[in-house]
């Protein structure tokens, strides 16, 4: 052992600078969302006072930027959501630590950081923020921001309780597939985890619509209880249940692939390509629950908020596939790199 | 939005698709009121049968049936496990097992919920694809009527300044031409000075489906059938010798259903050594072992033959079996001689690991020459280390200072009536113990090289040093041995391929929109009123786009050419 910093302590150090900062990225998120609450209330003020007022008689609207009663998803790109910002851009700054993090480990280990529990949780979390902030090039996600930096602060930082110190590869993981099949798979997971957040909000957003809808029928008083107030500024349920299917179909066509890649792999590193083992067992457990959402999308009568249900429980399979799976259950895959 | 009854190509899907047009589930749900015959029963359980609905639910549990498979120790994946599982649970372990809880995979629940999904999937796949193959020769559908009823809708309104009519004319052409260029099926329906162009496309997003659920039938056929014309056997050999395949060679052949005996081509293989490289001590993981390899030369009986390696992930190709390592570890050579100094047991005797340091477990029988049968239980400790309370251990898995012991028991070692016993177990039962334990007497204890006598002057044993000559300390003292597994795989090759077809198929039917798309004109005045509409049949998020990418393009390449037409009309 050297007194020296190792390259590995190095990276170890960058991970917990990550963590922090996007543990702050996370309270930037929250702040946008209660902000994002404010906002709601306001306009429901403003209109209840314009309704007392006569339409247009007073100007107590703008506070509220396009505080019309434009629904609430046009709304949308209106307020300049300052909050959201800075989670944002902390979420960028975060990245670069945490890449930096996954690329020394690399570098110390000889090898793909990916290869015990540790690493899983280290590369896994970073392509889930990759996927994230690339897909905010696309749509403006950032209402799922406070949610994914939570998930990574979460698995980043309990990934750190699995460290170990580099050591040599077991023989059954020298091999290519390592690198595909570990890879595809934590890309998978990525695009499941933000198919995920969006479907619980759309079942928060269903149901306040639904009380929405029902609070209309019985007065034209808005002051019933409809649930978090930051949903009236975000997308419908229905836009939010097609953007989850889009992440999901693509997340599922990774884990397809997955399972393929990784029944190559055990033929070439255990003679048979298929054997129940029981991480084979999940893998190919997640999948079918993933086709079954992608049939309750067609169904008639499952549309909606029951296929949401399956796309979290499909996530949550993931999350314990990953976690409990790796640590507790035996099997063939004991590469968590714990004893 | 409300939708077009299905009047054109539209893919076929169960009444209870989303998109159906069938009202809310009534053929399903009614099995169609009055008396209706057993005919009619069976049409409406089969209809249940391949519903969307029945193919979920079948889903979802075929999900949840596998979960107890990963609990509970499976007999196909760990048959070690469910016998310590009895152990550990005596009274719980029998009832688990009625429920087939350790066969999950074969069991009677698990089948039947996946031959049902297959059962639903074939009866909704089949009139699919005849639907499907007419659709592909059917033409685009007639333009509605109303397009603006159309959520994606742009209607605009060209000055032409000449003939509208014969301009809406150019532009529906236009239309069709530009729409053909990008891969739709076009067709032109002109009436009473209104010109419109349909155009389908998409295809492909239906030919994928059906290509994806037809490989799952193919991955599933792949999987049973070619589990029967496929084998697996494996064999311990030491650095040295060599087996052949033949039935007779194995110490344990598993063949499918349609394997018969003679199939097996009789290739010799010999191991010539076996490699492996442990991490040194003092760094992190000191010890761990890797980079194993069995170098070995193949003889095929037609006197030809090849050299080469078997390791980890890298199987070997021989005469179309894979040669696999499963394990390895140390054979020590023992000579058991008489108490005239006569040979009566001499060989390299595989030992199981049983720790990461290779503290190695082996038993010596030794049948015939002596006064009476004698066994040993012996230990090998490659680098061996005292304990404080005088137990040996292993400290390192390389042989830096092997010691073999051997406790040794006289008597019927049980193996002259036939019964098979496995070679790495001993009995001791009914057999007198000679050395070790509460004998007193002090077990044998041998470094390579070594001899010692056996108790009750039956003879000597000696520990062979197999180094090679002008070898250091005892690196290779001793041999090793590799456990090798063989296969013939006949139907993994086709899961492979319909495992891609459905992943091409997935593809397809994922991501390629299928929509409608239409562009019709009309004279109105001296303008022409453009209408661009567009329908997706299924999922299809970028139809906006289309639509408005579709009117942009196509508005100025018709302005471009009512220019045109004018420039040329000027004389
Ligand atoms: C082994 C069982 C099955 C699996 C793993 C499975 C999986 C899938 C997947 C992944 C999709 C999405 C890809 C696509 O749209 O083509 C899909 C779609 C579809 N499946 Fe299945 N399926 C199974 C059985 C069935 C059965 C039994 C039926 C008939 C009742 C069926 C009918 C359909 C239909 C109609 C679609 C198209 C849905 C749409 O319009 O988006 N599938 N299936």
């Amino acid at each position: 052992m050297s007194d020296e910093l190792s390259l590995d302590s190095v990276s170890l150090l960058l991970v917990w600078t990550a963590v922090a900062i996007y543990a702050l990225a996370f309270i930037a998120y929250a702040v946008d969302l209660a902000r994002r609450s404010d906002a709601a209330v306001q306009a429901q003020d403003a209109r209840a006072q314009r309704a007392l007022a006569g339409v247009g008689a007073r100007g107590g609207a703008d506070t509220v930027a396009g505080g019309q009663d434009a629904p609430a998803s046009d709304r949308q790109a209106a307020p300049r959501l300052v909050w959201a910002r800075i989670g944002t851009s902390l979420t960028w700054l975060g990245f670069l630590f945490h890449l930096g993090a996954t690329v020394t480990r690399g570098i110390a280990a000889e090898r793909v950081p990916w290869s015990n529990m540790y690493e899983f949780a280290l590369t896994g979390t970073l392509l889930i923020v990759a996927v994230y902030l690339g897909t905010l090039f696309r749509y403006d996600l950032r209402f799922l921001g406070a949610f994914m930096t939570g998930l990574v602060v979460l698995l980043l930082g309990g990934g750190t309780l699995l460290h170990v110190e580099v050591v040599p590869l077991m023989d059954p993981l020298k091999s290519i597939w390592l690198i595909i099949h570990v890879f595809v798979a934590s890309l998978a997971t990525a695009f499941f985890a933000i198919a995920f957040g969006l479907s619980v909000l759309q079942l928060l957003q269903a149901r306040r619509e639904r009380k929405v809808a029902a609070a209309a029928r019985a007065s034209a008083d808005g002051a019933t209880k409809t649930g978090p107030r930051f949903l009236a500024t975000l997308p419908t349920a229905d836009t939010m249940e097609s953007l989850a299917y889009r992440f999901a179909i693509v997340g599922f066509i990774f884990w397809t692939f997955t399972l393929i890649a990784g029944s190559i792999w055990a033929n070439d590193a255990w003679g048979r390509y298929w054997g129940f083992d029981t991480k084979e067992v999940w893998t190919f457990v997640i999948w079918v629950l993933y086709a079954g959402y992608i049939h309750a999308r067609a169904t008639r009568g499952w549309r909606g908020t029951r296929s949401a249900w399956l796309s979290i429980v499909g996530f949550t399979a993931v999350i314990f596939n990953f976690t409990i799976v790796n640590m507790f259950f035996n099997g063939l895959h004991a590469y968590s790199g714990l004893s | 939005m409300s939708r077009p009854r299905s009047d054109g190509p539209d893919p076929l899907r169960p009444a209870d698709h989303a998109d159906s047009d069938t009202p809310h589930g009534a053929s399903l749900d009614s099995p169609t009121q009055p008396a209706l015959g057993v005919v009619g029963w069976l049409r409406w359980m089969w209809r249940q049968l391949t519903s969307m609905r029945t193919a979920l639910i079948l889903l979802l549990l075929l999900a949840i049936a596998a979960v107890p498979g990963s609990l509970v120790p499976q007999r196909s994946a760990d048959p070690n496990g469910v016998t310590q599982y009895y152990a550990d649970n005596p009274d719980l372990a029998p009832i688990l097992d009625n429920l087939s809880m350790f066969d999950v995979y074969t069991s009677p629940w698990f089948s039947a919920i996946y031959i049902l999904l297959f059962i639903s999937l074939i009866g909704c796949v089949i009139p699919r694809t005849k639907h499907h193959a007419k659709a592909l020769r059917a033409r685009p559908p007639r333009t509605p009527a109303r397009l603006a009823r159309l959520a994606d809708h742009i209607e605009t309104r060209v000055p032409t300044g000449g003939s509208a009519d014969a301009a809406a004319r150019t532009a529906v052409e236009l239309a069709a031409r530009d729409l053909k260029k990008a891969g739709y099926r076009v067709e032109r329906y002109d009436a009473r000075g209104a010109f419109s162009v349909s155009a389908e496309r998409g295809y492909w997003r239906e030919t994928g489906n059906l290509v994806f659920h037809a490989s799952l039938v193919g991955v599933l056929i792949a999987v049973g059938l070619g589990g029967g014309f496929t084998y697996t056997g494996q064999r311990v050999i030491v650095e040295g010798t060599t087996f052949v395949n033949a039935l007779t060679d194995y110490s344990s052949f598993n063949p499918g259903r349609f394997v018969g005996e003679d199939q097996l081509t009789p290739y010799a293989v010999t191991l010539d050594d076996f490699e492996v490289s442990y991490q040194p001590p003092g760094t992190e993981a000191a010890g761990q072992a890797g980079d194993f390899a069995a170098n070995v030369t193949v003889s095929y009986p037609d006197g030809t033959s090849q050299s080469g390696q078997v390791r980890v992930n890298h199987p070997l190709g021989v005469a179309g079996d894979s040669i696999y390592l499963l394990g390895n570890g140390y054979a020590p050579t023992i000579t058991i001689r008489d108490a005239d100094g006569q040979t009566v047991f001499h060989d390299a005797v595989p030992f199981l690991p049983q720790d990461s340091n290779m503290t190695s477990l082996g038993v010596v029988k030794v049948p015939d020459g002596l006064p009476e049968q004698l066994g040993m239980i012996g230990f090998l400790y490659p680098t061996m280390q005292e304990l404080e309370t005088g137990a040996f251990t292993s400290v390192y898995p390389d042989l830096v200072y092997p010691v073999l012991t051997l406790n040794v028991y006289a008597g019927d070692l049980g193996i002259d009536d036939g019964t098979p016993r496995s070679v790495y177990t001993l009995d001791p039962e009914g057999m007198e113990q000679l050395t070790g334990g509460e004998t007193g007497v002090d077990s044998i204890q041998l470094f390579p090289g070594e001899s010692a006598e056996l108790p009750g002057g039956y003879g000597t044993i000696t520990f062979e040093d197999e180094s090679p000559p002008g070898a250091q300390e005892f690196e290779e003292s001793v041999k090793r041995f590799a456990s090798l597994s063989i296969h013939r795989d006949a139907g993994g090759p086709w899961v492979l391929l319909f495992a891609i077809l459905a992943t091409v198929g997935l593809l397809l039917a994922l991501f390629i929109p299928r929509r409608r798309l239409w562009v019709k004109a009309r004279a109105d005045g001296d303008d022409i009123v453009l209408e661009y509409a567009g329908l997706a049949r299924g999922e299809d998020p970028t139809l906006g786009a289309a639509v408005a990418d579709l009117h942009r393009r196509h508005e100025a390449a018709l302005i471009a050419a009512l220019e045109d037409e004018r420039a040329s009309a000027r004389p």
